[in-house]
Parts: structure tokens; sequence; C-alpha cells
């Protein structure tokens, strides 16, 4: 019990879905210090990727071979790389590959754990074991292993990347789904909805998902810096987005030899993940605890 | 657990069909001889029927063999033999500077909740967790082994247990140890709460000092099973990040063998790989479910 | 062990429109490492009866005793361990979906717990149209019109069809769920307790609904409660339910009148009567309700039975059977 409860996140299903009908969930989120902390971050986040061409002074991929390697100016705040780019507009356009590789990725994983967990809970016996065990085949191989052989034997770059991380983060979304549709099947509503003969698809999408769907919400936001940090690992491992993108592993990938004299290069960019990443961590922790008040976060 | 193994298995030998166009010829490069390639081919049984391989491939694996590299020619097995070692102790040591780090300073942010020390802790945490482990452990080169010259650059020590070996472990165990550390401060810190306020110890502590520390003790124990739970839940983590870390810090382990055998496409390799540390993290599973046993008589395996 | 398990369906109900026979229902319990089958609730366990078409039986027993279970198995929501359901003389044991998809039109059911049978994430009107949607081939317009009727048929307003359940009082979300159930026009239907998580102030006026809307669509329903006081009003025969098995079936006013068995008797005393309350003919039940996993051989209200006669009670299992006129039994006493 206590697993799972880790595994989900201490998402509590019932309390939510009272939270949100209560719909003054925006209000206590940027109620609390942190979760202002996350919705500005985040917020400037999505402005920062939207508007980055507007926002970068530069173009990010541009090389000026007058201006190599220069320490951080007015002119360029972040420095410039060994082919003369700026280092802040890079980092900038970065946003775009964080946020954008890393929602698309949470969306695969959604699509797939949310429908696994979805028939496993709602069918249960044989279904539900198959996919379940299918999950604990999946969680006895690290994660970042899985991705690299993944992503590595499909031969690397933005696709595999994609297929690889989706394939190893729905994990999480099965179990927390497959819990949460278990407790809802238990409500008279699903009962009455077989006796009118609704179909099972629909009853799966009208009366079981929505039901379940406040969990999912807040665990996709706190998996969602999890993705982005795995994005960047697999780039800096060769295995992802690959020079010259301005993808931020990639960029510190990049500047990794010249850490010694230009240290700039590597620095910005993992300041730049971990921003990203306190801020999604801090609206998912806020969201949860507006949802679902009595239920802290072991964190 | 053999039955997850066996799906291990079942999803690490599929994972060649992924490998888009002839995965020997990936292997081996445009301008190896058809001879090679179709030697390649027959060995990696790319022509066979999906079960035939897979069972092949089983009974090998079953028997110890796990094939031959495709790039050195070497026995994969005696690869894994070789990098084991630099990658569990590695993977130890990271474990054990967790610990270290964080069972004190969890058990004190609860005891002072909302203390300067419990806020502290909250903020180590946060900014451990969100930093990227590479990254980290870039700075940690920049500013230890370049900066300041007290730990080497990277690499592993020949000796064993010695001021140098450690000198050279210093650096990429903390580098995975801290950001584990900081999850588990928090999770120690609020079980510990909860054990805390329960009523026995809030009657303990009213009562002074020396049954204070009896009931600690006890509180402890009690506060380790979700402990020892997220341990368990740890060793997957630990190894996803002691791969990267390998990387970053030209760790002779199993992660940096896995990663160029990857770039490399040595399929055998890449395989064997992932099923070791499959094996890893089934039996550090086996590990938390004896120990839960021991910290709770109540818990039995019938 | 069988000996009157199985008792028969003998036509004391004239043109009955459900018929059930030998009915059982158990529920896995599963334990021990490989999640293997330990044992089984028998939350049903041999149940016969017949319900006459547009009459009400009441089914009436302790918590826990099956009757929720009896209800749901009855319409095919529990899928029935043994014994045969015949609807309107078509046996629909064994139907499929697609088959029971017919009968779902005419066989509905009202819950025990409006705030859990209303899907919180849907509107009121959503909630009432969903088995018009599924069940029917009605156009939007007709569903729309007859969700209108229905609202003000069961003493809502068309303001309420745009709001959430959360919105109303546990009357009004009664209200909502009668409506959903008469939606399509079914001739029969279950009413598990449809009263009991209301305010005793809003009780009355719901049952009263019931019973009026039975007089004008001709329904048949089998009116479940824990409380007989509830069903007497409303029943034309009462079922008294112990353990998974019938204990009694009379004509409402014949089972007040001269109940048979002692478990009847006990459940009768303690239910408040006009006049000067004679205290000393109170039986009180003693100990508790035992498990349906493991209930006491031969009869098993024998462990409670003010009327124990001797070993017989432990050993043999009391035949269900006539003991008057459209009055059956199952007791050892009046064999
Ligand atoms: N889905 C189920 N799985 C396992 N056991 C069940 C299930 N549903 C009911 N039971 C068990 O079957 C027995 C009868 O339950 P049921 O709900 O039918 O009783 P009831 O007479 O309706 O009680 P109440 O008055 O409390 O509603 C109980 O022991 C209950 O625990
Ligand atoms: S059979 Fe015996 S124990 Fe059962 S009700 Fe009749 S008298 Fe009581
Ligand atoms: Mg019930």
């Amino acid at each position: 019990m206590l697993r799972e409860r880790i595994r989900t996140a201490g998402i509590n299903l019932k309390g939510t879905l009272r939270a949100i009908r209560d719909s003054k969930v925006p209000a206590r989120v940027v109620q609390s210090n942190a979760g202002l902390l996350g919705v500005a971050l985040t917020g400037t986040l999505i402005l920062v990727a939207v508007f980055a061409p507007e926002v970068a002074p530069h173009d990010p991929i541009a090389q000026n071979y007058d201006a190599t390697n220069q320490p951080p100016s007015l002119e360029h705040p972040f420095g410039t790389d060994r082919f003369g780019r700026d280092v802040f507009s890079r980092v900038i356009h970065g946003t775009r590959w964080a946020l954008g590789l890393g929602i698309s990725i949470l969306v695969f994983q959604i699509l797939l754990g949310v429908t696994l967990g979805l028939v496993a809970g709602y069918y249960g016996g044989l279904v539900e074991a198959a996919i379940m065990r299918l999950v604990d085949v999946m969680l006895a191989i690290p994660g970042i292993v899985l991705a690299l052989a993944i992503a590595g034997m499909m031969g690397g770059g933005i696709f595999p990347l994609v297929v690889a991380l989706a394939a190893v983060g729905w994990r999480g979304f099965a179990r927390l789904v497959r819990g949460d549709v278990k407790s809802v099947m238990e409500d008279e509503y699903i009962e009455a909805a077989e006796a009118a003969a609704v179909s099972d698809v629909r009853i799966m999408l009208r009366h079981v998902l929505p039901n379940a769907s406040a969990s999912i919400i807040v665990y996709a936001t706190l998996t969602l810096p999890a993705v982005i940090l795995q994005v960047a690992a697999l780039s800096f491992l060769g295995m992802g987005v690959n020079p010259p993108t301005p993808e931020w592993g990639a960029i510190i990938e990049a500047g990794r030899d010249q850490l010694q004299t230009e240290w700039w290069i590597s620095t910005f960019p993992g300041l730049a993940i971990m921003i990203t990443v306190i801020g999604f961590n801090a609206l998912g922790d806020a969201l949860r605890d507006a949802l679902d008040p009595k239920q802290s976060r072991p964190l | 657990m053999i039955p997850v193994l066996f799906g291990v298995t079942v999803i690490i030998s599929s994972l060649i069909y992924l490998a888009p166009g002839d995965p020997a010829r990936a292997a081996l490069g445009n301008q190896a001889d058809a001879e090679a390639i179709q030697e390649v081919r027959a060995d990696l049984g790319v022509d066979d029927p999906i079960y035939v391989r897979y069972v092949d491939w089983l009974t090998d694996v079953l028997q110890g063999d796990m094939g031959t590299s495709i790039v050195t020619g070497e026995p994969v097995s005696a690869m894994i033999a070789e990098r084991l070692p630099a990658t569990l102790e590695l993977s130890i040591v990271a474990m054990l500077i967790t610990f270290i780090i964080a069972l004190p300073l969890g058990v004190a942010a609860a005891v002072r909740q909302y203390s300067w020390l419990d806020t502290g802790s909250m903020i180590f945490a946060i900014f451990w967790l969100s930093m990227p482990s590479f990254w980290l452990g870039l700075i940690l080169i920049f500013l230890f082994a370049v900066q300041w010259q007290i730990f080497p650059i990277s690499g592993r020590a020949d000796s064993f247990l010695t001021l140098e070996w450690l000198s050279y472990l210093a650096l990429p165990a903390f580098a995975i140890g801290a950001r584990r550390a900081g999850l588990l401060t928090r999770l120690m810190r609020s079980s510990m709460l909860e054990i805390i306020n329960e009523d026995y110890i809030r009657t303990a502590k009213g009562k002074g000092i020396g049954s204070q520390a009896v009931v600690y003790t006890h509180a402890m124990k009690n506060a380790m099973i979700p402990v020892v739970t997220l341990v368990g839940l740890q060793v997957p983590l630990i190894i996803s990040g002691s791969v990267i870390i390998e990387i970053v810090f030209a760790w002779p382990g199993l992660g940096r063998l896995l990663v160029d055998s990857v770039l490399r496409r040595d399929y055998p390799v890449v395989q064997a790989i992932v099923l070791v540390y499959s094996c890893l993290v089934l039996v550090a599973n086996l590990a938390v479910d004896v120990s839960y046993t021991y910290l709770d008589p109540r818990i039995t395996y019938d | 062990m069988k000996r009157g398990t199985e008792s028969v369906a003998d036509g004391t109900v004239a043109d009955p429109i459900l018929e059930v026979e030998g009915l059982r229902k158990y529920f896995p319990i599963q334990g021990g490492i490989l999640n293997r089958t330990v044992g089984n609730v028998k939350a049903v366990d041999g149940v016969s009866f017949e319900i006459g078409d547009g009459k009400t039986l009441g089914l009436v027993g302790e918590s826990g005793c099956g009757k929720s279970t009896l209800g749901r198995t009855v319409l095919r929501l529990h899928e029935p361990t043994g014994g045969r359901i015949r609807y309107r003389g078509t046996d629909i044991t064994d139907a499929s979906k697609a088959e029971l998809k017919r009968y779902r039109r005419e066989m509905q059911v009202i819950f025990q717990d409006p705030a859990s049978s209303l899907n919180p994430r849907l509107s009121v009107g959503k909630i009432i149209r969903e088995p018009m949607h599924s069940l029917t081939d009605w156009s939007r317009e007709k569903r729309h019109a007859r969700t209108v009727e229905l609202v003000e048929e069961v003493g809502l307003g068309t303001e309420h069809l745009g709001r959430a359940p959360h919105e109303l009082s546990g009357g009004q979300q009664q209200r909502v769920g009668i409506a959903r159930a008469l939606s399509i026009n079914p001739r029969f239907v279950v009413a598990d307790e449809p009263t009991s998580a209301l305010d005793v102030s809003v009780q009355a006026s719901i049952l009263n609904l019931l019973n009026d809307l039975q007089a004008e669509y001709d329904l048949t329903f089998l009116l479940i409660s824990h409380d007989l006081s509830v069903v007497r009003h409303s029943a034309d025969r009462i079922a008294v339910m112990y353990l998974g098995k019938l204990a009694e079936v009379a004509p409402t006013d014949r089972l007040f009148e001269s109940p048979k068995h002692p478990y009847t008797k006990a459940l009768l005393s303690s239910v408040p009567r006009a006049g000067p309350e004679r205290m000393e003919d109170r039986i009180l039940l003693e100990g508790s309700v035992p498990s349906p996993e493991n209930p006491p051989s031969g009869c098993r209200f024998h462990p409670r039975c003010q009327e124990y006669i001797g070993p017989v009670c432990e050993e043999d299992e009391p035949v269900f059977e006539e003991v008057a006129d459209g009055h059956r039994c199952a007791c050892h006493h009046y064999e």
C-alpha cells in the first residue's frame, strides 16, 4: 500500500474530486508561496518558448567567427561558443525544445499509460493481470537504461527519443490510472450506466475517466520536469537531439570540453534546466495541495 | 520475480527489431564485406523466426553464454565481468552517501519541525532534485578537480580501499548520491513526523528524557519501513544515475560500456547489459522484501 | 445440505412478470500467494420468488443479508452463480450482453445512495438522458422533451437540468435517480432502499412519488428495505430474507397478521405499532448476523432463534414451502 502511495505520488483521488467541485482550485494554487513561484516560473517559461524568436537577440544557429568564445557581456549576456553563437539565444530557443519535446513525450506517455490503466482497471481479471505484469516487467528495467537501448537501437535522433521516453514513462500513468479506475468503479453510477446498457467504451470515457482525471493532471505536471531532465540527459549522451540544434543537454555536452576556460557555455543551460524543473515541480505540488489540502507531499 | 525476469528477457530480445535496416550492416559499417555481414546476421539470428531467435538466445544466456561482441569479437560475459565491479562499487558508495546525508538530516528536520534546519533541508532537497546529474558532475569536476584540485578529474584508481581509490570515487558517487539524498531526506522527515505524532510517542515525550531516547529508537525503526521501500525504488534510479555519471567521469563501468555499445550498435552487448541491470533491480527488490520482515514482524509472506 | 435449497416457483402468483428460481450469487474470496479462491461469500444462496405484473414485492432483511445482491443479480448486473431468472416467460439467466440490451429497456434500478449513483461530472439533464441515449432510437428532440416532462413528474423543475448533482439535496438527487430509471418507460424497477439514505422528512414524499408513478406507469417494483414499516404501505407481498435465503414470503396483510417464521416475528416486534405498546411482546434478536462466508448449519437462523425446537434445526435445512395460500416459510416448526 505504501509502495502504491509513493508510486502514485500520494495523490488522493476522492479528496481531489471533492476539491475540484469546489472549483476554487486556481485561487488556492496561487495562495501558497510555492504555488505562486510555480505559476510565475512556468508562465514565464511558456511565454519565452512561444516568443523565443522575439526574445532572443541573435539567431541561435548562426555562426560568427569574429566573436568566438566570448565571455558574458551586454551584447552576449551568456557569452558565445566556439562557433561564435550567442549562448543566451541558444538557451532561449532551448526552452522550445525542452517544453515541446517534454510535452509531446508526456502526451504519448499519457495516451499509452491512461489507455492501458483504464482498460486494466475497467475489465479487471486476466486483462488486468496481463497489463500489470507488463508494468512490473518494465519497472524492472531502469528507465535510462531502457530508454538508451531503445533510442540507440532505433539509431538516435528526435523520433527515437520520443518513442524511447514514451515507452519508459507510461508505466507510472498506467499504475495510477488503474488504481483510480478501480476506486471509481465502486461508485454506483457505473452500475447505473451498466443497467442502461451503456457501451463499455462510453462508460470508460464518459463516466470513469472524467472522474479519474484530477490525479492524472497532477501526476502529469509532476512528471513533466522528470521528462525534461531525461531528454537533456539522452541528448547529452548523444542519443537525442543533435547539435547544432539548441537543446539544453546538447549545448551542455558541446561546451563540456571548454568548461575550464569557457565555463559559461555549459553553465547557463544547466541553470535553465534547474529553473524549469523547479517551476513545474512547484506548480505540481501546489496543484496537488490545492486539489487535496489534507494530503501533504512526502516531496 | 522469475516471471518478471522472464518478461524482461522477452523485451530485451525484441529490442533488435527496433533497429532500422540490417542490424549487421549497421554494426559493421558500409565497408564491411558481404561474408562478414552474413556471418554476423547468422550470429544474431536475424533471419530466424522470432521465437527461434528468442529461445536460442535464452538457452545461451541460461548457460552463461551471452554471445560475442559484434565489434570486438570478445565474449560479452567477459566484457561485463570486467565492468560490473566498477558499477557496483560506484552504486553502493552512492547509496551510502545518500543515507549518510539523508537519515540524520531527515530525522533532524522532523524533530525540529519548521526550524531553519527543516527549511534548509527542504531547499537542499529541491535544489539537488532539480539539477541534471550530468551537469552537477561537470560542475563538481570544474570546482573540485580543476579549480581546487582536491580530487582527480576522472577515471578509476587501480587500487582498492585506499585513499587513492576513495579520491577517484568521491566526486562521481557524490554526484549520484546527493541527488537521491534530496528525496530521501524529505521522505525520512515525513515518515518520522507521522510516527512522532502517534500517541505513545507523545506520552513518552511528556515523561522525560530517559523514555524519550527509548521511544525514538523505536520510532526510528518504524520510520525505516517506508525508507526501506524507498530504497527499493531508489535502486533503479541510482542505476539510471550511474549510467550518466559514468560517462561524465569516464568511470569504466557497465554504464559506459552500455553507451559505447549503443553508439556502436553492438546489439549482443546492449542486450546483455540491460539484462544485468534488470537483475540488479530485481535482486534489490527481493532484499527490500526480506528486510520488511525484519523491520515489521507483522508482515509475512505466506 | 441439498435438501430444500432449491425450492420451485410454484405459480402462487398469478401473471408473474419475474420468476426467480434457486438463484445463487457467490463472491469468491481471494487470498494466499497466488490469489487463489479460498472461500465464497454466499450473498444469495438459493432464492425463489415471483412478482406479479404491476405489483410490488417488498424485500426486507438486516443489513448484509444479500438484498442488494439479489436485486442486482435479478437484473443481471451481477452474473448469477446458479439458478434461473425468467422475465415475462423468457429465461434471461444466460442471455448475452446484446440480448440483455432488449431487457434493459424494461428493467431499471433505483439506488440506495443517490450521491454515489449520479456521476458528479455530468449535469442532471445528461444523467437523465443517458438511458434514452443508449436504449432508445429516439431523436434528440424527443429525448430532450421527455427529460423536461420527467423532471416535472418527479417534482423537480427545468432549472435543475443544468446543475451538477452535488448542487442538489439528497431528496432531489434521489428524484433525479428516479427520473433516470423511468426515462425509458420500464415495466419492472428494482428500488434498492430508495429512502434509507434520506432525511426522515423526505422519505415519505419519495415513497409517495414511487406509488404515484407506479399507478401512472403500471410499474412492477421490487422494493428493497431493511425496514418493514417502509414496505408495509407500498408492497402487495413481502419477502423476508435472512443470510442469503428467504425465510418467509406472504401477502403484506397476512405477514403482519400471522407471521410464521420466528425471524419475521422478531422483525415485526421491533416495528412500532399504533396503539399501546406492549413491551412483553417484543422479541429481541440476540447476537449479530453470522458471516455469509460460513453460514450456520441446518437452519441458518438457529443460533438466534427463540423457537428453536431441537437438533433438527441444526442438522437439517428447513424446506421453503407453502404453509397457506400464497404464504411460504422455511422453518421446521411449520413443516
Ligand atoms: N462485490 C462484492 N464482492 C464481495 N462481496 C460482496 C460484494 N457485494 C456484496 N458482498 C457481500 O455480500 C453480502 C451481502 O451484501 P448486500 O450488499 O447484498 O447486502 P444488503 O442486504 O444489501 O445490505 P445493506 O442493507 O447493507 O445494503 C455482504 O456480506 C457483502 O459483504
Ligand atoms: S427451523 Fe428451527 S431454528 Fe430455524 S427458524 Fe425454525 S425453529 Fe428456528
Ligand atoms: Mg444494500
